[in-house]
C-alpha cells in the first residue's frame, strides 16, 4: 500500500531541542531495525544550544537516483526515495557526494548505502514515522495539510529548494514564518552579510552583568555593549 | 584536600559483576520478523510526565517500544530515555539472587537464598529495635515507586516497625513545590492540567530546563507559541528551550526570590492586578504589597543579575497578560530558601488572578515518575495517607481506623531524610532498609553519606541493580523493575494512571511489595501486611485517603483505564447539592464555586475560609556565597538522555553513548581568565570535595557559573562538591547554589584509565 497522499512530513528545526529521540526511535522502526537514519547535530555547540535533524527530503526528482551509475536507488509512486536496492547497490559513494541535502550514508560494512525511507512499512500502512511519533518537541511532525495550518497559523509548509541554478522540489516539507517567500534560497544564504557581534553577547556581556561579577573572577577584556 | 575513601565496588571486580555493562538491542530486539506475543500499554518508568507507551513482549521479554498514540498526555511522544527503557529488562546486570557481604569474594558480594536473607533482615531489625527503641531502625523510600507501594512502606514503618523515621527520595526532588503549595493554596498538586497552556497569552517558565527533563511539556509550549503566547524563560543558562523564547531572565542562581519579588513590584506600581480575585479569594495582600515595596527594578537588577529592561518586560507582559500559565522545577526548589521561592512565584499568580479557569494555570513539573503520589500517602516523615499528618490528632485516629490499631500505637512524626544520614552518623540510627533511593549519588556532600553509612550495624537494601548505595548494604535483596509489577502512579498533572505488568521478575528477584510483607511475616508483626497484591492496597488506600485533601475514594483501577486516567480529588461521595467529580476526577483545581473538604464551601481554595494565601517572601541569599577562596557559583542538574543517579540509564548503551561522561560546562570568560580551553581536565572543588572532569566551554552559561549534571557515581559524582544546606521548612538540599573555585587539571583523573565511561 503507499503512503496516504493526504499525509506529509513537516520539519521545523526552531522547535528542536537535541534531545535526539528522533535517533534513538528511528532505530527501533522495523524497517531498519536497530540502525538510526537520522542526522542530529549541534549547529556550533560552543555558541547555542541549537541543533539542526536531518531526515531525507524524499525529492521529487532525487539527486541521488539520478547520479547512481547502477540504478539501484528507487522513488516509489508515492514520492517516497528508497535505499539503493542492495543486489545493485556498488557502493560508489555517488549518492553520498550528490545530495544537496548530505542525506545519504554509506554503510562500508554493508557495501550499501542506507537512508531514511520514511519509515516505509508504517507510513505505507497509515502509521506515523517513528521520528515524528516521538518527537518531543515536533520539530518533526507528520499530518495533513489541514491539521499543521489549524495547529500552527503563522507558519506555513514550503517544498523548494534552490541550490545555485538546480530547482529542487520535495516531498517534505519544512514550515518557514507565513509571510516568508515561496521557497528557500540555499546558497544565497550563504552570501547574506553576517551579524557583526556575537548575539549572545548581549545576553552575558552587557555593563549590568560586568559590574556584579565578584571581583575574584575579572574578565580579561570586556565585550562593548550592545 | 586529600582524596576521599573510594565508594566500594566501584573496582573492576565489582564492574564485573555488577556493572554498569552497556546493554544494546540485539538478537529478537533487532530482529524483524520477529512477531510480540502481546503489547501491553502502560507508562514510562523515568520521569514525572509519565507518558504513555506501548511495550513489545516475546517470551517474557521486552523487544522493543510502540508509540501509544491515543494516550491523551503525550500521543505518543517520547523522549530517548522513554524509547530506550526497555533495554533495562533482561539485563545482565539485573539481581537475579539475594547477596550479603563478603570481604572474601571479589566484587565483595556473595549469593545467599532469599530465605536465609528475610530471615537475616527480620533478626536484625529485632535485634536492633530491642536493643535501642523502635526509631533506631530507619527506612529510605523512594517516589519512582507506585502509590501502592508507597502506601505500603508507610504503613510497614508506622504499623509494624513503629518507627518515626520513614523518609523519602523526593525530599531531594519535590518538596519544596509541595511545601510552598501547601501554604499558598493548601493543597499540593498542579493547579491545572497541561492542556491549559494550550490558549494562554504567557506561558512563564522558572528554573525548569523543560527540553531536557520533561521533553514532551515542550510541544504543548511550542503549541501555544504558534497561538501567539509570549515564553518568559528565567533560568542561569540557555537552556534548548530558553534558545528560542521571547524573553530570556538570566537569573543568578539562588535569586529567584528577589525576581519574583521585582515583578510584583511592577505589576503593584502599574495596576496590573485583579483586584476582584484578591478581594474576593485571597488574604494577605497588605501585608506583601508593603513587604516588596523595596524591590525596584534597580535594586531586582543588582541582586539577580537580569538586566532592568528585561525584568520591566516580564512584569509588563505577565501584568497585562489575559491568560497566562506559570511553570517552575527543581531550578527554583533545590535552595536553602526553596519554598520561599516557590511561593513568591505563586504570589504573581495569585496577584494576576490567572487560576481556576481554562488558560489559567499554575503547575510544578514533577520529577520522578511518582513525584506526586510518592508524597502524598505516608511514607514522608510526617505523613499519613491522603495527605493526612502524623501530628495531627484527628488524622492519627482516623487512619488508626482503617488499620485496625489504637491511635497511641503510630509513632510521632520523625525526621527527613538527611537527618536521618546525619543521626546514623551520630549512632542514634543503627539499622537501615532502603529500597528505590540512591543517597551516595543523590544527596548532597556525599563523601558525608557514605562516612555515615560505613557506621551502620546492619543495612538492607531492596534493588534491582546493584547501585552504588546498594555496595554498602550488609544485604541486598532483589527487587522489581516497574515492567514486573503493577499499580497505579499520579504524574504531574495529578492523573492517576496505571501501570500495567509485563514480564515476571526474573530468578528469586520479586516484587518490592512481597519482599516487605515477607520481612513483616518474618518479623511476627504481619498484621495488615497481608495484601494479596496492589489492587488490594489501593482498594484500602481509597478508604485511608477519603475525607481529605487527597481524595482517592472516588478512583478504581477500572475507572482509570476507561478514562485514560482520574485527577485527585476524586471523593466516592459528595455533600449535598455538590456535583460529583466528573469520570476524569478533578481535572482543574481552584474553579469558581468548587467544593472542596477543607474549605466546605466557604471557597475553591483549601483553607477553612476557601481563599488562597498570599505570602511575605522576604528575600535571603544563598547559604553559602562566593568569596575569594571559591569565587564562581556551581549549579548542578541533568541531561537529557540520563535519569536521576543513573542506576538504570547508565546500563543503557544507546543513552549512554548519548552522553557519556558528566562534563563541567563554563562560559568562555570564566575558561579564558582560568587558562582551560574546551575538552581539558577541569577541577572543581568546594569545601566539601572535589571532582575532576572535562571542561565544556560554551556561551550559554552565565560567565559567574559553571554547570555539572549529577547523574554518575564515586568520582564523578557532582554531590560530590554540593552543600546539604537545607530549606527550614521543606527540608530540601540546596542543589543548585554553592561556591567553587575552578582550575586547570594537572592531571587526567585516576578513573580515566580504570573504570569503564559510564562508571
Amino acid at each position: 500500500m503507499p503512503v496516504p497522499e493526504t499525509l506529509e512530513f513537516f520539519i521545523d528545526p526552531a522547535r528542536c531541542i537535541g534531545c535526539q529521540a528522533c535517533v534513538q526511535a528511528c532505530a527501533e522502526c522495523d524497517t531498519h531495525r536497530g540502525q538510526s537514519m537520522i542526522q542530529l547535530d549541534f549547529v556550533d555547540r560552543a555558541r547555542s544550544t541549537q541543533t539542526a535533524p536531518v531526515v531525507c527530503m524524499h525529492c521529487d526528482s532525487p539527486t541521488c537516483a539520478e547520479v547512481c551509475p547502477a540504478d539501484a536507488i528507487k522513488r516509489t509512486e508515492d514520492g517516497v526515495v528508497h535505499s539503493a536496492r542492495k543486489p545493485r547497490c556498488i557502493a560508489c559513494n555517488n549518492c553520498v557526494l550528490a545530495c544537496p541535502f548530505g542525506v545519504p550514508k554509506m554503510d562500508t560494512e554493508a557495501q550499501l548505502m542506507m537512508k531514511c525511507n520514511l519509515c516505509y512499512d508504517r507510513t505505507s500502512v497509515g502509521l506515523k514515522p517513528m521520528c515524528a511519533s516521538v518527537c518531543p518537541s515536533q520539530a518533526l511532525a507528520f499530518g495533513t495539510r489541514e491539521e499543521m495550518a489549524r495547529l500552527r497559523p503563522n507558519a506555513r509548509p514550503v517544498n523548494t529548494f534552490q541550490f545555485g541554478a538546480q530547482t529542487i522540489t520535495t516531498k517534505v516539507n519544512l514550515m518557514v514564518p507565513a509571510d516568508n517567500v515561496d521557497w528557500v534560497d540555499v546558497t544565497a544564504a550563504m552570501h547574506e552579510p553576517t551579524v557583526t557581534h556575537d548575539l549572545l553577547d548581549d545576553v552575558f556581556g552587557g555593563d549590568l552583568y560586568l559590574d556584579l561579577l565578584p571581583d575574584a573572577v575579572p574578565l580579561p577584556d570586556r565585550p562593548a555593549q550592545a | 584536600m586529600s582524596d576521599p575513601t573510594p565508594t566500594p565496588g566501584l573496582d573492576l571486580d565489582a564492574i564485573r559483576e555488577f556493572g554498569p555493562y552497556l546493554q544494546y538491542a540485539r538478537d529478537m530486539r533487532v530482529d524483524t520478523g520477529v512477531e510480540p506475543d502481546r503489547m501491553v500499554k502502560t507508562h514510562c518508568c523515568f520521569c514525572g510526565q509519565q507518558c504513555g507507551m506501548q511495550l513489545k513482549v516475546k517470551d517474557n521479554a521486552v523487544v522493543g517500544v510502540e508509540p501509544w498514540y491515543d494516550f491523551p498526555f503525550n500521543k505518543g511522544m517520547m523522549c530517548p530515555k522513554g524509547i530506550k527503557r526497555y533495554l533495562q529488562q533482561s539485563h545482565p546486570d539485573r539481581l537475579l539472587h539475594a547477596y550479603k557481604k563478603d570481604a572474601s569474594a571479589p566484587s565483595g558480594f556473595s549469593e545467599m537464598g532469599y530465605d536465609e536473607a528475610i530471615g537475616r533482615v527480620a533478626a536484625e531489625i529485632d535485634r536492633i529495635q530491642a536493643e535501642h527503641g523502635p526509631d533506631a531502625f530507619a527506612i529510605l523510600s523512594g517516589a519512582s515507586l507506585t502509590t501502592e507501594k508507597t502506601y505500603l512502606m508507610g504503613k510497614f514503618a508506622h504499623m509494624a516497625l513503629k518507627t518515626s523515621n520513614i523518609d523519602y527520595n523526593g525530599r531531594l526532588c519535590m518538596v519544596s513545590a509541595a511545601a510552598g503549595n501547601k501554604k499558598s493554596f493548601g493543597v499540593d498538586r498542579a493547579a491545572n492540567p497541561w492542556s491549559d497552556i494550550l490558549g494562554a497569552d504567557v506561558v512563564w517558565i522558572s528554573g525548569a530546563n523543560v527540553a531536557e527533563c520533561a521533553p514532551i511539556t515542550t510541544n504543548y509550549v511550542w503549541q501555544a507559541r504558534e497561538h501567539g503566547a509570549k515564553v518568559i524563560v528565567a533560568d542561569p543558562r540557555i537552556t534548548p528551550i530558553a534558545r528560542t523564547c521571547d524573553l530570556f531572565l538570566p537569573v543568578k542562581p539562588g535569586r529567584d526570590t528577589a525576581l519574583f519579588n521585582g515583578v510584583l513590584h511592577l505589576m503593584i506600581e502599574h495596576d496590573w492586578l485583579d483586584h476582584d480575585f484578591i478581594e474576593a479569594h485571597t488574604v494577605g495582600f497588605d501585608a506583601l504589597t508593603e513587604s516588596v515595596r523595596q524591590w525596584t527594578p534597580r535594586l531586582t537588577a543588582e541582586v539577580t543579575g537580569v538586566a532592568e529592561k528585561s525584568i520591566r518586560q516580564a512584569a509588563e507582559w505577565w501584568g497585562q497578560a489575559s491568560t497566562s500559565f506559570l511553570m517552575h522545577a527543581r531550578g527554583i526548589e533545590h535552595h536553602s530558601r526553596g519554598v520561599q521561592n516557590v511561593m513568591s512565584a505563586i504570589n504573581i499568580v495569585l496577584a494576576s488572578g490567572r487560576i481556576g479557569r481554562e488558560h489559567c494555570g499554575y503547575g510544578t513539573i514533577t520529577g520522578q515518575a511518582n513525584g506526586q503520589g510518592g508524597r502524598e500517602h505516608g511514607q514522608k516523615c510526617d505523613q499519613l495517607p491522603g495527605g493526612r499528618d502524623l501530628g495531627n490528632p484527628e488524622h492519627r485516629a482516623y487512619v488508626a481506623g482503617v488499620w485496625g490499631i489504637e491511635p497511641e500505637e503510630l509513632p510521632q512524626p520523625g525526621v527527613d531524610a538527611y537527618e536521618i544520614i546525619r543521626k546514623i552518623d551520630q549512632g542514634e540510627i543503627k539499622g537501615l532498609l532502603s529500597v528505590c533511593f540512591n543517597p551516595v549519588v543523590s544527596l548532597p556532600d556525599n563523601n558525608f553519606v557514605r562516612q555515615a553509612l560505613e557506621k551502620l550495624d546492619f543495612f538492607v537494601a531492596i534493588d534491582f541493580f546493584m547501585s552504588a548505595t546498594s555496595r554498602y548494604a550488609d544485604v541486598v535483596l532483589p527487587g522489581s523493575l516497574q515492567e514486573e509489577d503493577e499499580g497505579t502512579v499520579t504524574q504531574l498533572e495529578g492523573r492517576v494512571i496505571k501501570i500495567n505488568p509485563a514480564v515476571d521478575p526474573p530468578g528469586e528477584a520479586r516484587q518490592d511489595w512481597r519482599i516487605i510483607q515477607d520481612i513483616a511475616r518474618a518479623l511476627g508483626r504481619e498484621r495488615g501486611l497481608t495484601f494479596a497484591g496492589p489492587r488490594e492496597m489501593f482498594e484500602e488506600l481509597r478508604v485511608a485517603s477519603k475525607g481529605y485533601t487527597n481524595d482517592y475514594s472516588g478512583i478504581t483501577w477500572e475507572r482509570v483505564e476507561d478514562n485514560y486516567g482520574v485527577f485527585w480529588p476524586c471523593p466516592s461521595e459528595t455533600p449535598d447539592g455538590v456535583p460529583e467529580p466528573g469520570p476524569q476526577g478533578t481535572v482543574r483545581l481552584f474553579e469558581p464555586g468548587s467544593w472542596n473538604p477543607i474549605a466546605q464551601g466557604a471557597g475553591p481554595f483549601y483553607f477553612p475560609d476557601g481563599r488562597a494565601r498570599f505570602n511575605v517572601t522576604e528575600y535571603v541569599g544563598p547559604t553559602e556565597d562566593v568569596d575569594d577562596a571559591y569565587p564562581v557559583i556551581l549549579t548542578t542538574g541533568r541531561v537529557v538522555s540520563q535519569f536521576l543517579s543513573g542506576n538504570q540509564t547508565r546500563r543503557i548503551g544507546p543513552l549512554v553513548d548519548h552522553y557519556p561522561e558528566p562534563k563541567i560546562e563554563m562560559h568562555p570568560h570564566l575558561a579564558r581568565q582560568l587558562g582551560i580551553a574546551d575538552g581539558d581536565w577541569a577541577t572543581a572543588e568546594s569545601r566539601r570535595g572535589n571532582c575532576t572532569l572535562r571542561a565544556q566551554v560554551v556561551k550559554t552559561i552565565r560567565p559567574d557559573t559553571v554547570f555539572i549534571p549529577y547523574h554518575w557515581a564515586g568520582r564523578k559524582s557532582a554531590n560530590q562538591l554540593t552543600i546539604s544546606a537545607q530549606d527550614p521548612i521543606s527540608k530540601i538540599p540546596e542543589y543548585k547554589v554553592c561556591a567553587v573555585r575552578v582550575t586547570r587539571a594537572e592531571a587526567p583523573p585516576a578513573y580515566e584509565t580504570k573504570l569503564q565511561p559510564q562508571q
